[in-house]
């Protein structure tokens, strides 16, 4: 949409698409939760810093599941750990995501063999969005994560019936048995 | 600081069961002594004046292997002399059973725990043996070697 300010000289009238403004307001205010599990969580802290300043794209932490739209999975996800990534994640309003930091939440990184604690990819437990590669991935890496998240954001709409897309372009029905 | 010969000479006067079996190649020295002669023992080394071990470190399992016996090591310190020692018992893989140390040292309770949830290695008179690491409905004992990880964990498959 590029700068607002030049364009309020015709008597303070936009005219656009609903699902335009709906997702750039979203993706403009992207409020992740703090929430870190491992090293990763260190990587995550480091993207709040001044250095490289992830407010300038609208994402500032909250402290409650509940006034977040995305959760970031910094970190190895155990078992025990598992119960409660599910249940912050079903704590969210809707529209949520999740990005996924790092090998260990991709896929369980180092210890996807011998590793019998370990949730082998957070997608296991909850839907992923973006997964962000790295051991830990650095700043500019989750920054980038946040960007691709965006871009998905920015392609949702409300009103087009991907539903009955879906229906009709599917060609073996799920069977009813 | 006591010679480990003058401390070890201690433990073989509190074993009755079985003779204790020095190895001073070990670090710290240990000794190895039987089960049924451990809370003696660390009657002992904890109460004896000259002695004072008044802190128990670290306990640690060992597991030898399928037809092998477990072992749990246990290192203690001396704050005021500063000596070491480790004591070491063998239990039976089968049924591996041992009595507590939590009545002699409380750093005793969770390290036990750890070792419950690890081994499978029972203390008898522990005030709360539970598995301290893992979630309490997990099953199995992942530091044995014949240890196999279970197929699904709460609907979640285990294996990569």
């Amino acid at each position: 949409m590029g700068l607002l300010d030049q364009r309020f000289e015709h008597g303070g009238i936009i005219v656009t698409r609903l699902d335009d403004v709906l997702n750039w307001s979203r993706l403009s205010s992207l409020f992740p939760m703090t929430f870190g599990i491992a090293c990763c969580a260190i990587e995550f802290m480091s993207t709040g810093t001044t250095v490289y300043d992830m407010d300038r794209l609208g994402i500032l932490p909250r402290a409650s599941p509940r006034q977040a739209d995305v959760m970031i999975i910094a970190g190895t996800v155990t078992f025990k750990m598992a119960d409660r990534i599910r249940r912050l994640y079903e704590q969210m309003a809707e529209p949520r995501y999740v990005i996924s930091m790092g090998s260990c939440s991709n896929c369980g990184g180092p210890y996807w063999k011998h590793g019998y604690h370990v949730v082998k990819g957070v997608d296991r437990i909850i839907p992923v969005d973006v997964y962000v590669p790295g051991c830990p991935p650095r700043p500019e890496a989750l920054i980038g994560g946040f960007l691709k998240l965006q871009e998905q954001i920015r392609a949702e709409t409300l009103v087009a019936p991907k539903a009955i897309e879906k229906l009709l372009t599917q060609s073996v029905p799920y069977a009813t048995v | 600081m006591l010679p480990f010969n003058e401390i070890f000479d201690r433990i073989k006067a509190a074993c009755t069961h079985s003779d204790a079996v020095a190895d001073e190649g070990s670090n710290p020295k240990s000794a190895r002594i039987h089960a049924q002669d451990l809370l003696d023992v660390m009657h002992e080394m904890h109460s004896d004046p000259s002695l004072y071990f008044d802190m128990l470190s670290c306990v640690t399992g060992i597991d030898n292997g399928v037809g092998k016996d477990m072992e749990v090591a246990y290192n203690l310190y001396s704050i005021p002399f500063g000596h070491h020692l480790m004591i070491k018992v063998n239990v039976d893989r089968t049924d591996p059973r041992i009595e507590s140390l939590n009545h002699l040292w409380r750093s005793a309770n969770w390290l036990e725990r750890e070792i419950f949830a690890m081994y499978g290695i029972v203390f008898h008179n522990h005030p709360d043996l539970r598995r301290i690491l893992m979630p309490a409905d997990w099953e199995g004992h992942p530091l044995r070697k014949d240890y196999q990880q279970q197929s699904y964990y709460r609907d979640i498959k285990v294996e990569y």
